[in-house]
């Protein structure tokens, strides 16, 4: 049963014959899915002249998992699991979106201890931390950098070892749920994040030292890839895609949801120090402030855990989880900042049944790599290789 | 601007048969829009400076169930300068049969997010997208056949002679 009507297949013809046309004029070149700086199974198809690349043409769903067909049907909280496989570097921050989503529909939102809130910013601030440390250490080695790759994973391994503390696991941690925590923080937790802390201030100092400001990444970077307002705008760029690119948007100060707003941070954006604003080592020196402002916030957490909101005896990060998640009927669309910009989710519920009749994830990394066929026209391959790497993707939620 | 102005800019502009209703039960309020004016309406909510929708949060195909009949499709707009958001749904009933989708326009020459959403929509919803440039699957092979998140979907046995498990 195969469809068999000619407009639907009129797309998939044109590709073809573009494809067969661009064979002998200019040369089609494959760059991946088993490409070391296509960051995953990206595939992109390259109608090159020379060294020069006319078209790109970007394949994905190598790594489609069905998560919303998964969630369509599973309960809410058996979906939180799916989730973390989505940004797969950020789990915390996938998360934290879904149970908010969800909470927001049940309407407890503004039950939940602050404690809980303030633990869960602390993980989703490591993480990002996490996932920033990730795009540019493989950013540095995209364009040839290998010691900062090595440095970064070394710092990483910390925030790693810590979360797997708090929750079991290295990577996809199921760790916030839905009117709570898994558990509460482990005892010591909160001293040796603040060791982690001043251990890791002076490392992003010799990191700057290294890569930053290294004039061959310079030269590398610097007014190639330029993305203007406008079209990262119209292309729903977020994160640090549009921030490169000189717009102060970030959810965590537009949107003030959870104790965000109660913490003191800046947004910063690119400015364009080294070539133009939105070129790419504007979005990489972004991830590179980002981290900072985390490790600010982490700090401000910590003071309170420690102080105001410390753990006591009888405190139960379970006490609030609903017996039964059945929001009432509506839809509600729930967006964050997550790690590599705005991750939004839609929720369908009907009001009657505990699984959700349709589930949207909307990834932040979907629709920045989709501007890329318009960042890559007429730049030289190696330049895309530079381009590739500053969207930062992961293919995890590309293809979700 | 609030969701009422909003509905009224709307019907000035193209008249009353624009809207045909809307959700207000839920904690976002939602407009539902005449399908075949969607392109126009987008347009106008983008350009227009008391709205200014510039930026196309989401973008989702639905499919509302095997009683109804229904398909549709949800956009989640948002506005950087005045940092609100508005929902619009459009619908309409179909049969389920592959050889007859179910037909909007594309949104895709107002926002270029629309480009791979709708391509997304497509794929797993079974939505097509008149005007739009390059309407092909996305996330599944290009000779997949069936759409997954349909109701009806049955899990296919099969994939070029290599069982499913």
């Amino acid at each position: 049963m195969s469809i068999t009507i000619p407009k639907y297949d009129a797309a998939l013809n044109n590709y073809y014959q573009k494809i067969a046309d661009a064979s002998t004029e200019d040369m089609v070149l494959n760059m991946g899915p088993q490409h070391p700086s296509t960051h995953g199974v990206l595939r992109l198809e390259l109608i090159t002249d020379g060294e020069i690349v006319k078209e790109v043409i970007p394949h994905i769903g190598y790594l489609h998992r069905c998560f919303e067909k998964h969630a369509e049907s599973l309960t809410y909280q058996q979906t939180i699991p799916f989730t973390d496989r989505l940004d797969y570097l950020a789990s915390m921050n996938n998360s934290h979106a879904f149970v908010m989503g969800v909470e927001r529909m049940m309407g407890i939102d503004k039950e939940i201890p602050k404690r809980i809130e303030y633990i869960r910013v602390l993980v989703c601030e490591l993480n990002r931390i996490a996932s920033h440390l990730i795009a540019i250490g493989t950013y540095g080695i995209d364009i040839g950098a290998f010691t900062p790759f090595l440095w970064c994973f070394r710092d990483r391994e910390h925030i790693m070892g810590m979360l797997e503390w708090a929750s079991g696991s290295r990577m996809l941690y199921n760790y916030i749920w839905v009117g709570g925590l898994f558990y509460d923080l482990p005892v010591g937790f909160e001293e040796r994040c603040s060791e982690f802390i001043d251990y890791f201030k002076p490392k992003m100092v010799e990191l700057n030292e290294l890569l930053t400001n290294n004039q061959v990444f310079i030269s590398r970077t610097a007014n190639v890839g330029v993305l203007p307002l406008d079209v990262a705008i119209n292309y729903g760029c977020s994160g640090p895609m549009l921030r490169g690119s000189g717009l102060k948007w970030d959810l965590r100060r537009i949107d003030n949801y959870s104790i965000y707003p109660e913490l003191e941070f800046d947004v910063p954006t690119g400015k364009g120090e080294m070539g133009t604003v939105g070129d790419c080592w504007d979005r990489y020196k972004v991830r590179v402030d980002e981290i900072e402002q985390s490790v600010k916030m982490i700090e401000q957490c910590l003071n309170r855990l420690r102080k105001e909101l410390k753990r006591t005896p009888d405190f139960d990060p379970r006490s609030k989880m609903p017996r039964k998640i059945t929001p009432k009927a509506q839809d509600y669309y729930i967006r964050c900042e997550g790690a590599k910009g705005e991750l939004g989710f839609y929720f369908m519920a009907d009001g009657k049944s505990e699984i959700p009749t349709r589930v949207k994830a909307r990834a932040p990394s979907f629709n920045n790599l989709s501007v890329l066929p318009e960042l890559a026209k007429g730049v030289m391959i190696a330049d895309l290789i530079a381009i590739v790497g500053s969207i930062d993707f992961v293919l995890g939620e590309v293809d979700r | 601007m609030s969701f009422e102005e909003v509905k009224l800019l709307l019907t000035e502009k193209f008249g009353t048969d624009v809207i045909i209703g809307e959700e207000t039960t839920g904690l976002q309020p939602a407009l539902l829009i005449e399908p075949d004016k969607i392109a126009e309406v987008c347009l106008e909510l983008r350009n227009n400076s008391s709205t200014y929708f510039d930026f196309l949060s989401s973008l989702t195909g639905v499919d509302y169930g095997l009683e109804a009949n229904r398909f549709g499709v949800v956009y989640h707009l948002a506005s950087i300068p005045h940092q609100t958001q508005l929902t619009l749904k459009i619908s309409r009933e179909n049969n389920r049969s592959l050889d007859d989708l179910p037909t909007f326009p594309s949104i895709t020459s107002v926002y270029r997010t629309a480009d791979w959403h709708e391509r997304e929509a497509y794929d797993l919803t079974g939505i097509f997208f008149e005007g739009h440039p390059d309407l092909r699957r996305i996330l599944l092979p290009d000779d997949w056949e069936g759409f997954p998140l349909r109701k009806d979907y049955k899990t296919a046995e099969y994939y070029k002679g290599i069982k499913i498990d």
